[in-house]
């Protein structure tokens, strides 16, 4: 008997996938199903005396205003974010292509703040952008700007964390499209220069392009993490958590407070189905919209 | 003109440089101030002095804690550069049904954060007897979700014939995957090995939960542990960040390599 | 060969019988401390030769994360049988099953011998707690600074406070070098709001029943004004002056702060921190002799329902060596923790020593809030606080705010 090459073809898919696909059924999707079936229970750490409460956490958030806070929080967070993440940590990957000495030196430089430890990231700013002793104050200073809070301030603390966020995340975004950009094969550059094409044409129509599954990956990864935000945000400002008044408070750290400051874990499940889908509402749609088959 | 644009390039990436390192020179400098000076607002210490490093090495059990991350993260990031690749493959280039439901359930696992897998986890491992173990710290970051997705997007832009080429000689489907499309995406892979090692290297949640001993904790674990209610040991918090960043360099040095090596072989001119 | 055998089959035996005595394990859990940890692991070999029986395991967790692993670990039954916590956390962790209550004899102990702070461990009457140290805040502040300022002593009520503050305050262009008062909402200052001004005003923070929020009126307003007021009128200290957590405690630290008001559990960080000579004395009052009044508070050992059966019974037997006498006495030595038993606490060496002396006067008078859910409270108050401070928000239309959202908090948790 032979099978068909179709049949064939995906046999081997499904042997390849098997492990996988047990992996994330049982450690990923069944505990989710887990936390959703939480939702519907008032908390209790004896699993007996768990009380079946329906749909009345969804209802709680409904009226829930600092959920409200969070969840057009975290929205800002993205939608500040993604781009300009995206964009910088672009730009810095051609940057750093384009140069030729000491090339290790700047790539190292530009990861150094992905690897830097959040407690530490954290601590480190919040001395550079104090009011009173910090050296980013002190350069406005200098140039006849007036001091800012930033952190300290209910209209900057949100940007500002963003901004730290950005920073961190450059690494992340640089080594991405390094990988991205060497992808590329060498031949299309070199044939369109033939043809005449200048820098900005090469880049519009070859480097863009081709560099289009990278970039697809980098805004669905970024907004994933953006809608998640928590560590960052948590440690900017340890001890009010989100403040000042809650004006960088995200779903996650939200979430995390419920679930473990006041152990109302069933609210904090009914939360998480929210975020969950939210992100996959949000993720389809960039999908859709930003991959285009890439054609050879 | 090129000159000049080259010029602004460096220009640029100077500056660029200052804003980055500066937290991590920072941190640095801190770890080697005593307590009594790390509020004194000088950049550089007045007494140097490795005495941190002695006491986050000595006073505790630093050493284990940096083995307990270095196994985790090593076979964490050779299991996700295996299969996710393994599955990014089937799912970029093999044909079959339910396909786009299989890649939009992998990828929607991404969309649950973690803090609320943690009981059903803890609860998972408290029946199979995984607490506190090697296998309890490592089992759920064995695959990764966002590895498969950036590999599928990687293999995606794999031209098919150069894989029609490996079956015409012969391969199989498993060798036209190990042998052909593996190493193509080898940028991808080191991107990929970078952010494993360095997302298990510095994870904090799921360690803290299941580890019971102080013997099993990790790095980040570890370090927390200086911060109280009575405030922080920024002195030890740094040395001990310090130490923990050594590997994670080494490791970023080293498949950095295998992603440059491609870039300067062909080359992008702007 | 026979006089060997024997003593083979004597190790063999000795070493059954310690087998089959020591038949009850139970595991005790706190946050990572050092000078805790090192305490509990002697306290543990003490208490293990009087009781040969029971084996006690000690885990710690950082601090930071504590609770997260406490939620995580109790519902899969690995959890810890004894567990220290924060008084604020009892109401809380009660209402998710994660606490039991203790017999009625331990409660007639705390009753009878414990400082009436402990109180505060009850929820619904039942008694789910049991420290071995409290702690009181008072004013920190440094000798240097006062000195070179011509001020001979602390001050003793809160005009003196004030004047005080303004005459450490040095302020460039619009940038301040140093503050009088290291102003801390979110440290301890929100409970000074709350228990320690509206009280010295004559004011109450809740009902009897902890049922009602009783702050919103004449005494709260012109309590929690008083407050604002040093930032917003005297300009005494102003929030976050110096970066970083704990802000506060780090730029007195740093010589940079005059005065703050701190736990006693800040002394040791102090102590080894400053390199200049501070002092502390009791909170100020109104005026001379007036009404005194403080924030207590204190960590516990609780039961989990883990703990049933003989590891119940061996469970309360180390929660009451951990709670004892000599257990205090060995505590304060060791950690430096004011011991909560009223016969302890009453040692004229204790109130006399000028470091531990004002805390223990001040526990005379202090009052733990009653926490329903800390978390929500305590954010509750330095949100108001914040609103004033950075939005310059009306100081009555914030508290009557915070007064509101505090009594939802309240009926939520007793609905």
């Amino acid at each position: 008997m032979r099978l068909s090459l179709a049949r064939r073809e995906a046999l081997w898919a499904f042997a390849f996938l098997l492990i996988p696909l047990a992996f994330f059924l049982f450690i990923r999707i069944w505990p989710a199903f887990q936390a959703l079936w939480l939702s519907l229970y008032e908390w209790n750490a004896d699993p007996a005396k768990r009380n079946f409460v329906g749909l009345e956490h969804y209802q709680q958030m409904l009226g829930d205003k600092l959920l409200r806070k969070a969840l057009a929080n975290t929205l800002l967070y993205t939608l500040i974010g993604v781009p300009a993440q995206l964009v910088l940590g672009l730009g810095v990957a051609l940057l750093l292509n384009s140069v030729q000495r000491f090339r290790d030196l700047f790539r190292a430089i530009y990861f150094a703040p992905y690897i830097t430890p959040a407690v530490a990231v954290a601590w480190v700013f919040s001395w550079m952008l104090s009011a009173n002793f910090g050296i980013v104050n002190e350069i406005l200073r200098l140039l006849g700007l007036p001091a800012q809070p930033f952190l300290q301030s209910p209209q900057q603390a949100l940007l500002t964390v963003t901004g730290v966020i950005v920073w961190q995340n450059l690494g992340f975004q640089v080594v991405l499209f390094l990988a991205g950009l060497q992808n590329i094969p060498r031949e299309y550059y070199e044939a369109a220069r033939i043809d005449g094409a200048g820098g900005w044409a090469l880049f519009r129509h070859i480097t863009l392009p081709l560099l289009n599954p990278v970039i697809v990956f980098s805004a669905v990864i970024g907004t994933i993490g953006f809608l998640q935000l928590f560590t960052q945000v948590v440690n900017l400002n340890f001890t009010d958590q989100g403040g000042p008044l809650n004006s960088t408070l995200t779903l996650a750290l939200y979430i995390y407070q419920q679930a473990f400051s006041r152990f109302e874990l069933g609210y904090a499940a009914a939360i998480t189905v929210l975020l969950f889908v939210i992100i996959l509402l949000i993720t389809l749609v960039q999908l859709r919209l930003l991959s285009r088959r890439v054609e050879y | 003109m090129k000159r000049l644009s080259a010029l602004l390039a460096y220009a640029v990436l100077i500056l660029g440089s200052l804003v980055m390192i500066f937290p991590f020179l920072w941190m640095l400098l801190t770890s080697l101030k005593p307590f009594q000076e790390i509020f004194d607002l000088k950049l550089f210490p007045q007494s140097a002095t490795l005495d941190n490093y002695r006491q986050v090495i000595l006073d505790t059990q630093f050493p284990r804690w940096f083995f307990n991350s270095l196994v985790v993260a090593v076979i964490t990031t050779l299991s996700v550069l295996f299969f996710d690749s393994l599955v990014g493959y089937t799912l970029a280039k093999l044909r079959f049904p339910g396909k786009g439901i299989i890649f939009v359930m992998i990828l929607s696992t991404l969309m649950v954060p973690t803090e609320m897998l943690i009981i059903p986890w803890y609860v998972m491992s408290a029946e199979n007897g995984w607490v506190n173990t090697y296998w309890g710290l490592l089992f759920p970051g064995l695959i990764s979700a966002f590895g498969v997705f950036l590999l599928r997007q990687f293999f995606q832009t794999l031209p098919g014939d150069l894989l029609d080429a490996g079956r015409i000689d012969g391969l199989n489907e498993f060798g036209v995957f190990w042998r052909v499309a593996f190493p193509l995406v080898r940028p991808a892979l080191a991107a990929l090995g970078i952010f494993t090692f360095l997302g298990n290297w510095n994870a904090f949640l799921w360690p803290l939960v299941i580890v019971q001993t102080a013997e099993m904790r990790t790095l980040p674990v570890g370090v927390a542990l200086f911060s109280g209610e009575a405030g922080t040991a920024w002195n030890l918090i740094m040395a001990a960040s310090s130490l923990a960043i050594l590997p994670v360099l080494l490791v970023f040095l080293f498949f950095q390599r295998q992603i440059i090596e491609g870039v300067v072989l062909t080359g992008v001119k702007g | 060969m026979r006089s060997q055998m024997k003593r083979w089959a004597v190790g063999v035996v000795a070493l059954l019988g310690l087998a089959l005595a020591q038949n009850v394990t139970i595991t005790y859990w706190q946050y990572d401390f050092k000078s805790k940890v090192e305490a509990v692991d002697e306290l543990i070999k003490r208490f293990q030769t009087a009781n040969p029986n029971i084996k006690v395991v000690h885990q710690t967790f950082p601090y930071d994360a504590y609770q997260q692993k406490v939620a995580s670990a109790v519902p899969a039954g690995q959890g810890p049988d004894v567990v220290n916590l924060y008084y604020g956390w009892v109401p809380t962790w009660v209402k998710a099953g994660y606490l039991q209550p203790l017999p009625d004899s331990l409660a007639k102990t705390v009753d009878g011998d414990f400082i009436s702070m402990a109180q505060a461990a009850k929820v619904g009457g039942k008694l789910y707690g049991v420290p071995t140290a409290v702690r009181s805040l008072a004013l920190f502040y440094n000798k240097d600074l006062f000195k070179a300022a011509g001020i001979s002593a602390p001050p003793k009520t809160w005009a003196e406070f004030i004047e005080v503050g303004k005459k450490l305050t040095v302020k460039q262009g619009d940038r301040y070098t140093q503050i009088g008062y290291g102003i801390a909402p979110d440290g301890q200052d929100h409970h000074m709001v709350r228990e320690v001004l509206l009280r010295q005003m004559g004011g109450r923070p809740y009902s009897d029943d902890v049922k009602k929020v009783t702050y919103n009126t004449p005494e709260g307003l012109k309590a929690f004004t008083a407050y604002t007021d040093w930032v917003k009128q005297a300009g005494i200290g102003v929030p976050n002056f110096f970066p970083g957590n704990n802000g506060y405690r780090d730029g007195f630290i740093a010589g940079k702060i005059g005065m703050i008001i701190d736990g006693s559990f800040a002394i040791g960080t102090i102590s080894s921190g400053a390199k200049f000579n501070w002092g502390v004395a009791e909170l100020p009052t109104e005026r001379p002799g007036a009404r005194k009044a403080n924030f207590g508070s204190f960590w516990l050992h609780g039961l989990t329902p883990q703990a049933t059966g003989e590891k119940r019974e061996a469970a309360i037997k180390f929660l009451q060596f951990l709670t004892s006498e000599e257990t205090q006495r060995y505590w304060l030595e060791k950690v430096g923790e004011l011991p909560a038993r009223k016969s302890l606490i009453k040692d004229p060496k204790l109130s006399l020593n000028p470091v531990y002396g004002p805390f223990v006067l001040s526990l005379a008078y202090a009052k733990a809030t009653p926490f329903v859910d800390e978390t929500a409270q305590r954010k509750v108050m330095v949100d108001a606080i914040n609103r004033v401070l950075l939005q310059n928000a009306n100081p009555a239309d914030s508290l009557k705010q915070a007064a509101a959202e505090e009594q939802k908090v309240l009926d939520d948790f007793w609905k």
